[in-house]
């Protein structure tokens, strides 16, 4: 019975990690159609987030507030997470509605930027890229208005933005020879998040001893899904969000401003990447590599829970979770101790947690063949099959 | 291209068919004896990557399954020359060293058959198809298609690289198997003189990629191909089974991947997991989208291009790639879908040079397609036919 309830929570707690961290990516999968394969690292801007405010708060002026730097950090990693998500929108994602496999290629490259940026970004190398990007953005203002009326004038507007990058990057330079500029901010090594001391214990409950940190993350994650479910369901944009998924030409003709709706279910999905990078920083130390350790899990958590449906994503990380730690540690062998030998050997082949991987990817696409549009698919005409 | 029979051939027109032939020719006769043998060996590997890259045109270019784990076939290839190799190096009754660190007293049992060369020959491209056909026929069976297929192979290829990185005492783990040291016909495989064949079997391989992947799209069925990525109800509609075309494209492109993961695997002296690894699997996604997706020769040439540029900033400012290649990706979504041979194609050097002043090229006479006046009359003429067809449509009702 112990051993039963130390499983179930444990596989709880790796679902709750799994559902927090694909909630995001299903209302954004899920109701717009995207794939974005920035989510990760979206994740990850959140937990550094954590990271700078955690060590803000730690000296200095707001040292009170040290004890609840963690809560204080959510509403900032759902903003800085959530803002990452909107400007990947306004520049990026727009211009490829309806081209799921070119946005899906176009995200993974913001990733790869996104991952190198915070690797190597320092004083030096931000200011040269506020300078590029304002210089590129004021190049028409500053450029003869004559020039754009050449039949060359699309080569300058290129140009300008060249010429503007050639600057940051010599701007990024010079100012890199000054030492205290050149420091980078967090580089490519793993930073650590300390937990307040108020989630460092546990609590012992009918013999299952449950870190704190790990209840937080199951908080976390309830109080996340309820806010989405209310959202979605209560709020006037939810109801906006819900009528484009539904049928978009006929929103629009009553009136739905559907490009703003698609930047805020952008947003929304991006910020609670945001919320589960905080989560994550509890369970160890994360760095830029972080994003691509939860990015297929989170969409085989999609794929499986069936797309636009929440109660889906619910299901299905738990269910992942909980399989996932039932094989990995072994416990089926703890469980029933008197399995066949043929059986017991298997068993103990997946007993690892990449192997535990294996074998639930595996079942994953054998139960899609028999349900390939998830556990609670997508009823009606609309419905492209 | 047609090529009527009765005319005669004169060195000047067969300069004219052949010369990229005899330039290629050429090139591999002389390059080996030209480049240093560290810079001939990365062009061996590069152009080893152009065959994979053959296989993701294939599918993603002319049939539009954007594959996401071409890597599991690519590593099983390599996998496959590479345990050949270690076994062929043994004395009788030996076992490869590795195994020893992990206890293992006998060879297990999937590595047998690799005593055999012919055997191995055979396995680098069967497998990998057998592998590939079985993913596909369990895929494209139920329909699955558009951004969940590019999903279910990255978990499949996720699952490849699991085991594969767990199973020290199987297949040596996260270490992967050596291939440099390994003796080949009593040579090392990574001489000097075994490269500089290698390098040619790499030519030839390529070659022979090329013109199986232009036979294949040329005919019936690359139109096939290409009707599944246009439209794939109507194709169906019309009495085509479309999942037999996916499963076999996607089995070529499997057996394309697994010999370009042997090439690659003996020209860079080891295979490992990080072959599996996701990232690299989409950057061969990049290579061919570059150089021109539905163009062969573009993605053998994306490959060739990225993966030099790679090597070359990677030596100078390793970190500013990753800028670089993200970069790419945005790039080649927003602005240039059809690659750097499409972009050519189209005839976008011409419209470059028109920008920038030189007489642009015409479909007729400079003097009518340039003449302001005869183009008004063309606008006017154009504008009025436009007109008369939406009236015509207002007068028919529906559209």
């Amino acid at each position: 019975m112990n051993v039963l309830l130390d499983t179930l929570f444990n596989g709880l707690a790796i679902g709750s990690v799994l559902m927090l961290a694909a909630l995001g990516l299903a209302v954004v999968f899920g109701l717009m159609g995207v794939i974005n394969m920035a989510h990760g690292e979206l994740m990850m801007l959140g937990a550094y987030t954590t990271f700078v405010v955690q060590n803000l708060l730690k000296n200095g002026p707001l040292e009170g507030l040290f004890p609840i730097y963690i809560l204080i950090s959510i509403p900032l990693a759902f903003l800085v997470s959530g803002l990452a998500g909107l400007l990947l929108e306004k520049t990026v994602i727009r211009r490829l509605y309806g081209r799921p496999l070119e946005t899906l290629l176009a995200t993974w490259g913001v990733s790869l930027i996104l991952q190198q940026f915070v690797r190597s970004v320092s004083s030096a190398f931000f200011i040269g890229l506020v300078v590029a990007v304002a210089l590129g953005m004021l190049a028409p203002r500053l450029l003869p208005a004559a020039w754009w009326r050449q039949r060359w004038s699309p080569l300058l507007g290129v140009g300008g933005w060249i010429g503007a990058t050639v600057v940051g990057i010599g701007l990024a330079a010079v100012l890199g020879n000054q030492r205290e500029l050149h420091q980078p901010w967090f580089s490519a090594r793993n930073i650590d998040v300390t937990a307040p001391e108020w989630l460092q214990g546990s609590i012992e409950v009918a013999g299952v001893t449950m870190p704190t940190a790990r209840l937080f993350i199951i908080a976390l994650t309830v109080l996340a899904l309820l806010a989405v479910h209310w959202f979605l369901q209560k709020s006037v944009w939810g109801i906006r969000i819900r009528a484009v998924t539904q049928n978009r030409p006929m929103s629009s003709c009553l009136g739905i401003p559907t490009e703003k709706v698609d930047a805020l279910t952008f947003l929304v999905g991006s910020g609670l990447a945001g919320v589960a990078g905080v989560a994550v920083t509890l369970l160890g130390s994360v760095g830029p590599n972080l994003g691509g350790n939860y990015i297929v899990d989170c969409f085989m958590v999609v794929v499986l829970g069936g797309v636009g449906k929440l109660l889906g994503t619910v299901v299905a990380a738990l269910g992942i979770g909980v399989l996932s730690y039932i094989l990995g540690s072994g416990s089926l062998l703890l469980l029933w101790p008197q399995m066949p030998a043929g059986l017991n050997e298997t068993i103990t082949f997946f007993a690892t947690t990449s192997m535990a991987k294996v074998l639930v990817f595996i079942l994953i696409v054998v139960f899609l063949q028999f349900r390939p549009a998830g556990l609670f698919p997508q009823k009606g005409r609309m419905v492209e099959v | 291209m047609t090529i009527t029979s009765n005319s005669a051939i004169t060195p000047a027109t067969f300069l004219r068919r052949w010369w990229p032939w005899i330039a290629i020719i050429a090139a591999a006769l002389i390059l080996p004896f030209v480049l240093p043998p560290f810079r001939l060996n990365l062009l061996g590997r590069f152009l080893s990557l152009g065959i994979v890259a053959l296989g993701i045109d294939l599918i993603w270019g002319f049939t539009g399954l954007l594959s996401l784990g071409q890597g599991i076939f690519f590593a099983l290839g390599g996998y496959a020359i590479a345990m050949y190799l270690q076994l062929d190096s043994l004395e009788p009754g030996q076992l490869p060293e590795f195994f020893g660190l992990y206890g293992v007293k006998e060879l297990p049992l999937f590595w047998q058959p690799f005593n055999s060369a012919w055997f191995t020959l055979v396995a680098i491209w069967v497998v990998p198809a057998v592998v590939a056909g079985l993913l596909g026929y369990l895929v494209f069976r139920n329909r699955i298609k558009g951004v969940y297929f590019s999903i279910l192979t990255q978990a499949a290829l996720l699952v490849f690289f699991n085991f594969f990185n767990g199973q020290q005492k199987l297949i040596n783990g996260t270490n992967g198997l050596k291939t440099d040291t390994a003796s080949f016909f009593g040579q090392m495989v990574g001489s000097d003189a075994m490269q500089r064949n290698l390098f040619w079997i790499t030519v030839l391989l390529v070659i022979a990629a090329w013109t199986l992947c232009r036979w294949l799209t040329s005919g019936r069925f690359g139109d096939a191909l290409i009707a599944v990525r246009d439209d794939e109800p109507r194709l169906r509609f019309t009495g085509y089974n479309p999942t037999a075309f996916k499963t076999l494209v996607f089995t070529v492109a499997g057996a394309l991947a697994g010999i370009s993961g042997a090439l690659y695997t003996v020209q860079s002296g080891i295979v490992s997991p990080q072959f599996m690894a996701v990232p690299f699997s989409i950057e061969m996604v990049i290579w061919v989208a570059v150089g021109g997706r539905g163009t062969l020769i573009g993605a053998v040439f994306g490959a060739v291009l990225i993966n030099y540029a790679k090597s070359l900033i990677s030596e100078q400012l390793p970190e500013t790639w990753l800028f670089i290649q993200g970069g790419l990706f945005l790039l080649v979504v927003t602005a240039l879908p059809d690659g750097v041979v499409g972009w050519w194609r189209q005839g976008g050097p011409g419209r470059i040079l028109a920008m920038l002043g030189s007489s642009p090229a015409t479909a007729t006479y400079p003097g009518l397609d340039l003449d302001p006046e005869v183009q008004a009359e063309r606008r006017a003429i154009e504008s009025r036919a436009i007109a008369e067809e939406s009236g015509a449509r207002e007068i028919g009702g529906e559209p």
